[in-house]
């Protein structure tokens, strides 16, 4: 018997380029005791289409909390846009009573009604941290990574705006650093810790996001972080996919493997690296498992 | 950026003519959801100090577009490219210290740029591909199939007939389609 269920979100971009986040995701989940319900159909969260027209993203999000209040489950996401995006939506529409007559209006024309209030919208981590609880992770924990020692990046949309999202303190975040140690690893600190990856601009300009990265990276070196460990797929893209371009566009090695959280706590929950997908990886990551 | 209005941003030698300012403009944006507080900047900078993208590039000062909003330039800032460049990080969001949502401020000049038919490639392509496939991107029949092999549940289909539905009485499949002035 499960003792938490939700219902799984996925978005778009995991199944689009990273699948290994969400084989790793459904491993850790099942073995914790989590049920993830599949959504019978979804559309997109709405947040790409915000720049374009604010109203379309509310409609767009609205449509996937209703399916999820029709199921009255809880949602979850990997992805801390998609979280972000339903969880602020979730709130503001709650709070803006016009607003949400006039999105249900639109709802309404393809026999739906946003009802909000009735049910939560949770992101991995803040599931982990908020619903199953520390304790549970370290009692799962079987093989310690100890000695290995990672850092951590936020993705920014599980921390801010704060006011929406209310998780962690977005300034000093310790909730992912508090989920890594409890693997056994340590979590190191380094030179602009919170700052964002750039990502979701690297469709207009691509030197910006990529020098961003580029300096995460070489602050990661700086304290010799022997990986990075995100929770978001864009995060996960600038610094595993495009880590060679930075290589190259910096002049810089860095060959720094970068985990989906969920990787990294099954390896200590015992999984193979295989089970994790830890191969799909785009810079290697065989040699943090000869360290613990 | 290959769209045809988008400029590298005002040039110094460009002499700002008060004719050319919309002195209603700043009201117009503080009635959007979000950008209500635009006009309690008082230009302090924390947004632009704090920004990640600003330490990265020369065009993008959140802190300028404030002002230019401000104060009416009204063509100049929708036609900014720096106006595409925030990447909703939310810092300036959590820093501002007169309650300025500036990312929020920055979704509504975006969103008034479309409707003038200003709008970088990429979020055409987005929008183009949530009204098609419900989905932000054109993932490929391949890649679907592959998830059986990896142990993951098929993906469902979307419902593409209510996205597009939405997006035509929103008037969003209009903006995706239209040609660039």
């Amino acid at each position: 018997m499960a003792e938490l269920k939700y219902l799984l979100f996925l978005g778009c971009a995991i199944p689009y380029r990273i699948a290994s986040y969400e084989i790793s995701s459904r491993k850790v989940m099942e073995k914790l005791g989590v049920e993830l319900v599949e959504m019978p159909e979804f559309n997109c969260c709405g947040l790409p289409i915000d720049s374009v027209n604010h109203d379309a993203m509310l409609v767009l999000a609205a449509r996937n909390l209703c399916l999820a209040e029709e199921q009255n489950l809880d949602i979850l996401t990997l992805c801390p846009g998609c979280a972000g995006t339903l969880r602020k939506v979730n709130k503001s529409l709650q709070e803006d009573k016009k607003h949400k007559q006039l999105i249900n209006d639109y709802l309404k024309e393809v026999g739906m009604e946003f009802k909000g209030g009735k049910i939560k919208v949770r992101h991995l981590i803040q599931a982990l941290v908020k619903d199953l609880g520390l304790e549970k992770i370290k009692e799962a924990v079987v093989k310690p990574l100890t000695g290995l020692k990672v850092a951590e990046h936020n993705g920014c949309h599980v921390l801010r705006p704060a006011k929406y999202i209310g998780f962690d303190d977005p300034e000093n975040p310790v909730l992912l650093k508090k989920l890594i140690e409890a693997t056994g690893a340590e979590c190191l600190d380094y030179m602009y810790e919170t700052d964002c990856c750039g990502a979701p601009i690297i469709g207009v300009n691509d030197k910006v996001p990529l020098y961003l990265a580029g300096d995460k990276l070489t602050n990661l070196k700086a304290v010799n972080a022997q990986a990075l460990i995100t929770v978001c797929p864009f995060c996960h893209m600038m610094f595993d996919i495009n880590q060679p371009r930075i290589e190259r566009l910096l002049s810089e090695k860095f060959g720094i493997p970068v985990l989906h959280y969920p990787q990294l706590l099954g390896l200590a929950m015992g999984f193979s690296p295989k089970e994790l997908a830890l191969e799909e990886l785009r810079v290697d990551a065989t040699k943090i498992l000869t360290i613990s | 950026m290959t769209e045809k209005k988008l400029v590298t941003e005002a040039k110094p030698s460009r002499a700002i003519k008060t004719g050319d300012l919309d002195p209603k403009f700043k009201y117009e944006i503080s009635k959007v959801p979000g950008a209500e507080n635009i006009k309690l900047c008082f230009q302090c900078g924390t947004c632009t100090a704090d920004c990640p993208i600003a330490r990265f590039s020369d065009i993008y000062r959140p802190r300028k577009l404030m002002r230019m909003t401000q104060l009416g330039m009204k063509d100049r800032v929708l036609s900014s490219e720096a106006l595409w460049l925030c990447a909703a990080c939310f810092t300036c969001v959590d820093h501002c210290p007169q309650g300025v949502e500036i990312a929020s401020v920055l979704r509504a000049l975006r969103n008034m740029a479309v409707k003038d038919g200003i709008m970088p490639a990429v979020f055409r392509e987005l929008t183009s591909n949530i009204m098609k496939t419900g989905y932000a991107y054109r993932i490929p029949e391949l890649r679907l199939k592959k998830r059986g092999e990896k142990g993951l549940p098929p993906l469902p289909k979307a419902n593409v007939e209510d996205v597009a539905k939405l997006f035509d009485i929103m008037a969003v499949s209009k903006a995706s389609k239209r040609e660039d002035k």
